[in-house]
């Protein structure tokens, strides 16, 4: 969109005091100037400059690690810059904390929510005011919200506690709270992770009807270009903590935003398909198991599902839908109530022993809480499956450190895992390399069952093309894969065939591949269809 | 002259007992209860108690009024729960280890100031007569009641309403529940936490003044038997719910006051068990009060034990 025309937009709402067309004719409302911020010796961001609008919608665009994060907290206080200087209305401020910011108008809904779990939505947003009266008096509150809520078309709940709402409804109550706040100015970091499609457009779509109304300013924290193509005027992109571009959006293709984002970089390629017939008996079969208290958040009442080999099963659905315990039953974090697992014909108890002879292997979300730990060497971590037997698979009571040392330094080479070596501490190794880790651990020698949850969550794109690679490679060497991932597009990319979540169920099914109805699939993960 | 009761001197002497043991429970509960729902557990407060217990035995010997020992006791309270708060305070310092070494030093030092006030008698706290109605000895005795234990029962009140109605009640909550969201709304993290472990502290310094101002009213090393330790476990058991730590603190008097009382009607064998009821009772609720998939509902979730 052309800045002509959203500025005749303005005209078009006319008569407030300070005209919004005039104010982004003439002079960005927030500006940060060659801000620069180190963590010790890592430069996480470098001299970047970044001007909003009054009324625009501003996509900051970058990867995982960018530098995206560091830049906003920068400019609200949350960390102290080392350089550089934020300019509000054409005067330097200094933002010592998020309550200045917040005094001074500028709101932010972080990636990790910021709402008390026990208090309820009602409490919350009263909470987040800047003057909460001594003594609150929850009627008059409660009236003057329900009213505020009603001129908005996003929804939810007043007097539930937000530790029962699901994380959609999270994200539109911490953006419901900045609009309740009146915040000239609004950030969203990566806002629509936790939606389906469905509700972020309608929540992206509904912001950029009020940016443009009102004249607020709307920072978009992204890495995904659909949303930048639909939603934004303008874009900034960031990669390695530098400033590598920005523009209008329509003056940019979706290739050349990526250009800019990932730069000069070979990216694994996938490998194609191959037409292995899948396996006629069943690898996993659930039948009719239960975990977690019913009907609470997270609880699990799968009737059936079946995972071949050869094919990846993708399990999709917003976080909180029972995917969690679904892997934590099969990884033994988490016990059944009733039903059974099967693995190959087998009542599958998830111990090591089993987990061992059946050769089912796991590849949690947050490796490093889950998989690893994170003191100990890369080396003993990729041994966790292997210390306690020799080369023959029998058992030896003593540990044969050079061969465990030899083991991992092979894996490191095939897998390229980036280390210092193979007795670093693991923790300290990139969130892609953990994750490379953990992987080459649980591929290594014969699968039957591999399951992987949020694989790529949270790395750069080189990793993940990598790790999406290794699984596809896994499907076609027989093993079957159940993939269990918020991000839907993964879930597309990879999967034969799909399955999606709602409440702890499986409520609908259909083939994978390029024919898939993402649309519908949507409407199934927020519950109806 | 004593009427004879037969085995109703049982129930009535536990019902005294209530009345009369629930009171340090009570006020230890209540001021832990502030201290957790901040995110902080203070282990220490036994220490204080006795320190208190010390403190406002010495402070109505000095000044010759019981309610000026009581304040005495819940200033040096203060201070115990100031030193916990800046310490916890400290990057890297578990509140926990803090605890149980503030427990010893209060300890040590009530003995160590406490000996010169063993001899010397102090003026103690007067109490209310509720069962002057009554012609049976035993009744009028049972139910006398401290002004504290009444004045507790008001705390424990108010504290609902703080909890609930409040700015000052809901920022103490938010800091318990969530650091993040409390920094994120820019409200401050260490000076609430401090501020409530040294009302925790004061809390617990009173109830230690009760113990030597009221009943058993005397300053001994002995004075203290585990109330300040015990309290803690009970503000789990209520949930962190005042109200809730008020009936518990009754139940946990109760159960104390069920050894002297079989003693009193003449059982001579196996009494010594009954003393140890409340600990038994806290185990047992402790172990009924457990559950393998439900997290702790209520708990503040800064707390370092539910993290």
């Amino acid at each position: 969109m052309s800045a002509v025309s959203v500025a005749e937009r303005f005209d078009d709402v006319g008569a407030s005091e300070v005209s919004p067309s005039q104010a982004r004719a003439e002079r960005p409302i927030l500006e940060a100037v060659g801000l620069t911020k180190r963590f010790g010796a890592f430069t996480a961001l470098n001299d970047v400059t970044i001007a909003l609008m009054a009324g625009e919608f501003h996509a900051l665009l970058g990867e995982n690690g960018a530098g995206k994060s560091t830049l906003v907290k920068s400019m609200l206080g949350y960390y102290h810059p080392d350089g550089g200087a934020v300019v509000l209305d054409d005067r330097e401020v200094t933002i010592a904390n998020p309550r200045d910011a917040r005094r001074l108008g500028i709101g932010m809904v972080y990636q990790h929510f910021t709402l008390v779990p026990a208090m309820t939505v009602l409490e919350n947003l009263v909470m987040s005011r800047v003057d909460v009266p001594s003594v609150v008096n929850w009627a008059k509150e409660r009236k003057a919200l329900s009213a505020f809520l009603e001129t908005m078309p996003l929804k939810v709940p007043l007097d539930t506690p937000v530790d029962r709402l699901s994380s959609g409804e999270r994200q539109k109550t911490e953006i419901l709270k900045q609009l309740y706040l009146k915040s000239r100015i609004l950030v969203l970091d990566e806002p629509t992770s936790v939606l389906t499609p469905e509700e972020a457009r309608q929540v992206l779509g509904f912001l950029r009807a009020r940016a443009s109304e009102t004249g607020m300013a709307v920072l978009l924290i992204t890495h995904k270009f659909s949303e930048v193509t639909a939603f934004c005027d303008r874009v900034t992109v960031l990669r390695k903590g530098a400033k590598v571009g920005e523009g209008l959006v329509a003056d940019l293709s979706t290739k050349e935003m990526a250009a800019l984002m990932i730069g000069e970089r070979e990216l694994t390629q996938a490998p194609g398909r191959d037409e292995n017939p899948k396996s006629a008996e069943p690898v996993l079969a659930l039948k009719g198991v239960r975990s977690g208290d019913s009907g609470t958040r997270g609880s699990l009442a799968i009737e059936e599902l079946v995972v071949h080999g050869g094919e990846i099963v993708g399990i999709a659905g917003i976080s909180g839908n029972g995917q969690t315990r679904l892997v934590e039953l099969i990884s033994g974090q988490a016990q059944k109530t009733s039903g059974e697992i099967r693995v190959k014909g087998e009542p599958y108890d998830a111990s090591r022993a089993t987990a061992q002879a059946m050769k089912v292997r796991c590849l949690p979300e947050e490796p490093l809480r889950n998989a690893c730990v994170g003191r100990m060497s890369v080396s003993d971590n990729i041994a966790f499956r292997t210390f306690d037997r020799d080369a023959s698979g029998s058992k030896i009571r003593l540990l044969d450190k050079k061969r465990m040392l030899q083991r991992a330094q092979e894996l490191i080479e095939v897998y390229s895992i980036k280390t210092q070596g193979p007795s670093a501490p693991i923790q300290t190794l990139s969130g892609g390399n953990v994750q490379r880790a953990v992987l080459a651990r649980e591929l290594a020698g014969e699968t039957d069952l591999l399951v992987a949850a949020n694989p790529c969550f949270g790395l750069d794109f080189g990793a993940v093309a990598d790790i999406r690679a290794q699984l596809i490679a896994a499907r076609n060497r027989g093993t079957a894969v159940l993939l269990v991932s918020e991000d839907l597009d993964e879930i597309v990319a990879l999967s034969d065939r799909i399955c999606v979540m709602f409440e702890g169920r499986i409520v609908f099914e259909c083939a994978g591949g390029d024919a898939v109805d993402t649309t519908r699939i949507g409407a199934h993960m927020a519950g109806h269809h | 002259m004593n009427a004879d009761l037969g085995l109703w001197a049982v129930p009535l002497a536990v019902l005294g007992g209530m009345l009369r043991v629930s009171t340090p429970f009570l006020f230890v509960s209540l001021g832990e209860c502030v201290t957790e729902k901040s995110g902080r557990i203070n282990l220490g407060l036994e220490g204080t108690l006795v320190f208190g217990a010390m403190a406002g035995y010495g402070g109505a010997y000095l000044t010759g009024s019981p309610w000026l020992g009581v304040l005495a006791a819940g200033l040096f309270g203060v201070l115990f729960g100031l030193l916990h708060g800046f310490l916890c305070s400290l990057p890297k310092v578990n509140d926990i280890a803090v605890g149980i070494a503030l427990m010893l030093l209060g300890t040590g030092l009530a003995f160590f100031f406490g000996k010169p006030l063993i001899q010397p008698a102090a003026p103690m706290l007067p109490a209310i007569p509720l069962g002057a109605w009554s012609d049976v000895p035993q009744v009028r005795a049972a139910l006398e009641v401290s002004p504290l234990f009444v004045i507790g029962l008001l705390i424990a009140i108010a504290l609902l309403f703080v909890f609930k109605r409040t700015k000052i009640g809901l920022v103490l909550r938010m800091v318990g529940d969530s650091a993040d969201a409390a920094r994120a709304m820019g409200y401050p993290i260490l000076p609430v936490r401090i501020g409530a472990t040294a009302f925790g502290g004061f809390m617990a310094g009173v109830a230690g003044a009760y113990l030597s101002l009221y009943y058993p009213g005397s300053w001994n090393e002995a004075i203290s038997s585990g109330q300040g330790l015990i309290a803690v476990a009970l503000v789990i058991f209520a949930r962190w719910n005042p109200l809730a730590c008020f009936g518990a603190a009754l139940l946990f008097g109760g159960a104390g006051a069920l050894g002297p009382a079989l003693q009193s009607v003449g059982v001579t064998e196996g009494y010594y068990l009954f003393y140890a009821a409340p600990y038994v009772l806290t185990l047992l609720i402790l172990f009924f009060t457990s559950s393998r998939t439900k997290a702790l509902e209520g708990a503040p979730r800064e707390l370092s034990i539910t993290k």
